[in-house]
């Protein structure tokens, strides 16, 4: 298993899987969104090659109302 | 025509307004229709993890296909959240670029902070993002933004969410004189007048979104801001007249009177 941080919050996953397969976990497949990995984006084109490793910190954002 | 140009596309629209304090994407939807805005802000946020996976998104609301959407830095505090708040905001808009930078100093005003947003406008404009920047009404910090190479200038009129009004004129006039980018008036708008006002001193747009949102009536508001800022810019270019303490020169004729008296004095 590896430990991830996603938006601030503690998940845990099998090893060997892709940005990909987390995002369709978290039943976010499909959507408008962009992400982060410790700090640099991954493009939205990557998300199946990008594996992910124990500590990895992920963060997934939308847009949002705003001013 | 007389439009609004922006990164090299004309806006026949000179109110860009924000998505955030409505009720409900409709309201949100209603507004903007009503505003005619053409350029519409949005914040960057976490997604929502486990709760709510059909929850509508904005952009399927406010549709890029539409609307030109100008992703901010709302909430941001340093110049490295900024950044990376507007990298991720590139990457969610399939690499649009043009963007709406705030770095603010402090959470209980929403003051900006001009160094750190002065830093970041600097980093963003080397990593290709067209900025158009949220400053405080400084015109040398606004013509040192202008230099950094930021596409347009936003000073405030008042304090983001306080709906004062404009409170320094004279130092937006000053700005709006030696800009040679696009200037708006973003932040502090309350109501139709105020929008108005920031039109006739020659601003280029104004950018609101607690003014409208915060309405009784949103709606009838967004129609209402739309009307100002087509009348504050028509009075614009028409040239206002000279104010003066009094004038001699009624506006009826001076001329062609009839007599003086009443019949009741006629001899």
């Amino acid at each position: 298993m590896i430990a991830l941080s996603i938006n601030g919050k503690p998940h845990r996953f099998d090893n060997g899987i892709n940005v990909a397969q987390v995002l369709e976990k978290l039943e976010l497949k499909g959507k408008r969104l962009a992400l982060e990995r410790n700090g640099e984006i991954v493009p939205r084109s990557r998300f199946k090659q990008e594996m992910l490793y124990d500590g990895d910190k992920l963060e997934i954002v939308i847009a949002v109302g705003g001013g | 025509m007389d439009q609004l140009v922006i990164s090299g596309k004309a806006y026949t629209s000179r109110l860009l307004v924000g998505t955030g304090k409505y009720k409900n994407f409709a309201e949100t939807r209603a507004a903007i229709e009503a505003s005619g805005a053409q350029i519409v802000t949005v914040a960057i946020r976490r997604t929502n993890i486990g709760q709510n996976p059909n929850e509508p998104n904005l952009l399927e609301v406010i549709s890029p296909n539409r609307y030109t959407i100008l992703p901010n830095t709302a909430g941001c505090y340093s110049a490295e959240d900024a950044i990376r708040t507007l990298r991720l905001a590139r990457e969610l808009l399939d690499g649009h670029d043009l963007v709406k930078l705030e770095v603010l100093g402090d959470p209980h005003t929403l003051f900006p902070n001009v160094v750190e947003t002065l830093s970041a406008a600097e980093k963003l404009v080397k990593e290709g993002f067209k900025v158009m920047v949220y400053t405080s009404d400084d015109p040398i910090i606004a013509r040192q933004l202008e230099e950094i190479g930021c596409i347009a200038v936003m000073p405030l009129a008042s304090l983001i969410g306080s709906g004062m009004g404009i409170l320094n004129p004279y130092n937006l006039q000053i700005i709006i004189e030696n800009a040679r980018v696009p200037v708006l008036v973003d932040a502090g708008v309350g109501t139709a007048s105020d929008a108005a006002i920031a039109m006739e001193l020659g601003c280029d747009g104004v950018l609101m979104n607690t003014a409208i949102a915060a309405a009784q009536n949103p709606v009838l508001m967004a129609s209402a801001m739309k009307k100002a800022i087509e009348a504050g810019r028509e009075a614009y270019l028409a040239g206002r007249m000279a104010k003066k303490l009094y004038s001699a020169a009624p506006s009826s004729p001076t001329t062609g009177m009839i007599a003086a008296g009443g019949k009741n004095q006629a001899a």
